[in-house]
């Protein structure tokens, strides 16, 4: 399959003044109108990564295309694609809402757009708050107020770090809302997050980065089906001692003093009849072993996640 | 070239100030009209004439010099120290701005609202004394000049500075100084021929006397002196702004 590369990340190296590398030769496409969630431990490179991109880092070498330009060269054309959402909460304590995402929307070259703006605010639940100063404003809206003044000048490319980060449960339900309608309508968002279970709910692709490195990039789905380990519990009529010799071929293992049998299998496993269950169940029923009640688990993105930093790190 | 994000700095910068107009506007044409009421009312009854100038008229140019001064530097310096320090700065430097245009911007303003209030300091002014301005345009051109240096250099130690200590050591022990010892309150052939010679590596000196010239055709140095050493002045702050940006220094890691 052909993907229409946005952004486009080549043997990027960043050594801060200080002599710490904090990324060493990475290399990532992001496509045209995708969600893409960079995970990472603190101090991973995540935002040294988004730094770089927007220009506010200088690499120490490599080279980012935003849409086909080089983002030193011809920053101009790069830049004013991009929208950027940063991890600190930032602002001018004094400044009304409003003044501060017309003024971003200037600062960008574009001419005035109230309806704009209107929307952008309205889709932020902020349009009621538009004449507070931003020292009036709760953490979570300020938060907002970022998002809308990286909105003002309509980008092509959103960058989110951690914009969730602070924000309540509700809030950040309306906010995934508000950048799945950007996607929708044509955006492409790079997000980072902590939050294991946003990038779960909303990412088509995910990239992990340790200690400078991006260490996977992977198709969310094929991610979750790769690595996802799958659980199947049967709570049994009658406790058992230990498991009867006739079921040792399955993956089985004794839980609840003997109330619970665990089997584990291997969700990627493409053609459903090898996942064993069928065997299995007959084996049981062979043996005479009934069960009340049954329930499987997937593994999370977020133990995936753990597991992969983990094994990485070892 | 970005011109609408110029303009929209330039009115951030331009409403800031109008948030604290009291701050900006006020306090600087009290202190200098207190100026005037000791040294020009007061002293000024005790020394008759400066090279054929009433005494009180003879200071006008140079406070105006010194609030020009004070005013760009401190303008300028906590226009771009500010952001930096609060973290906005993010926005402009990740703007579709070049830095060229992000200087305009910022130095603009400082160089404007200093201008204006040389201005309305000049009008304060003729509430004391009587004074006339002889070569009107070369007036303004110094005043535009040396708002626009000053405001550069403003810019350079708001950048420089990590906190706002540094912010306000610079002013307060290197421009104040200079600015008085620059001969605001006297002729420098008032002093002893050493001092003379010593003042005269003070750059503030050739300011003061080519503006006090645009007034009453009389200065320390010739004019053309003057604007010599300001435009050089302006060019060497040019040069350090480049290379601030090309280096990236304090702006960008
Ligand atoms: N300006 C700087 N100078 C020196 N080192 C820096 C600078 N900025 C970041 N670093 C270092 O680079 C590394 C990566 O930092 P970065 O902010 O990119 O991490 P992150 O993945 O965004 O972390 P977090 O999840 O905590 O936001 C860290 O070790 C950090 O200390
Ligand atoms: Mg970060």
């Amino acid at each position: 399959m052909h993907h229409d590369p946005v952004i486009s990340v080549e043997r990027l190296s960043k050594t801060y003044a200080g002599g710490f590398q904090a990324l060493k030769e990475v290399s990532l496409e992001i496509r045209r109108g995708e969600i893409f969630a960079l995970l990472g431990p603190n101090g991973a490179g995540k935002t040294t990564l988004i730094s770089v991109i927007c220009g506010l880092v200088n690499a120490t070498s490599g080279r980012v295309l935003v849409d086909g330009h080089d983002n030193v060269r011809e920053f101009r054309a790069a830049r004013e694609r991009i929208g950027l959402v940063p991890q600190e909460l930032t602002n001018d304590a004094f400044i009304r809402v409003w003044d501060t995402v017309a003024f971003s929307r200037g600062l960008f070259g574009k001419p005035k757009d109230p309806d704009h703006l209107e929307k952008v605010l309205r889709s932020l639940s902020l349009w009621e708050k538009r004449h507070n100063r931003m020292i009036t404003l709760s953490g979570g809206m300020k938060r907002r107020v970022l998002i809308a003044k990286a909105l003002a000048h309509e980008p092509e490319i959103l960058f989110l770090d951690e914009p969730t980060a602070g924000v309540d449960v509700e809030l950040r339900r309306d906010m995934w809302e508000v950048v799945r309608q950007l996607r929708d309508s044509g955006v492409t968002i790079i997000l980072t997050t902590h939050y294991i279970e946003e990038a779960e709910e909303m990412a088509d692709r995910i990239g992990v980065i340790r200690g400078g490195e991006l260490v996977l990039v992977e198709e969310k789905r094929t991610l979750m089906r790769q690595l996802g380990s799958k659980e199947l519990t049967l709570h049994l009529r009658e406790p058992l001692e230990a498991i009867p010799a006739a079921l040792g071929r399955h993956a089985l293992a004794l839980a609840e003093e003997g109330h619970a049998l665990v089997y584990s299998y291997d969700a990627s496993e493409e053609d459903e009849e090898s996942s064993g269950i069928a065997e299995l169940l007959a084996d049981l029923e062979a043996e005479g072993i009934g069960f009340k009640d049954l329930n499987t688990r997937q593994s999370s993105l977020e133990e995936i996640f753990v597991s992969l930093v983990k094994e990485k790190a070892q | 070239m970005n011109l609408n994000a110029v303009k929209t700095l330039y009115q951030a910068e331009m409403a800031r100030s109008l948030r604290t107009v009291l701050q900006s506007v006020v306090s600087p044409v009290i202190s200098t009209s207190l100026y005037f009421v000791v040294f020009g009312a007061a002293i000024g009854t005790r020394i008759s004439e400066v090279n054929g100038v009433s005494y009180g008229a003879f200071i006008v140019p140079g406070l105006i010099m010194l609030l020009l001064l004070t005013q760009s530097v401190s303008n300028a310096s906590f226009g771009i120290f500010f952001p930096r320090f609060s973290g906005t700065i993010y926005e402009v430097l990740s703007a579709p701005m070049s830095y060229r245009e992000i200087v305009m911007g910022y130095v603009g303003a400082a160089a404007t609202k200093s201008i204006i209030l040389g201005l309305i300091v000049l009008a304060t002014a003729r509430l004391f004394v009587p004074y006339s301005i002889e070569h009107p345009l070369m007036m303004v051109l110094f005043l535009v000049l040396t708002a626009l240096t000053f405001s550069l250099l403003g810019f350079i130690i708001g950048i420089w500075a990590d906190g706002f200590e540094k912010l306000q050591l610079v002013p307060l022990l290197v421009i104040t100084p200079l600015t008085f010892l620059g001969g605001t309150f006297y002729s420098i052939d008032m002093l002893p021929p050493f001092w003379q010679a010593v003042t005269l590596a003070n750059p503030v000196v050739y300011l003061v006397s080519g503006f006090r010239w645009s007034f009453y055709g009389i200065g320390d140095v010739s004019p053309v002196v003057s604007l010599v050493v300001i435009t050089l002045f302006l060019a060497a702050a040019l040069a350090v702004v480049e290379r601030i940006f090309r280096t990236g220094y304090r702006l960008k890691p």
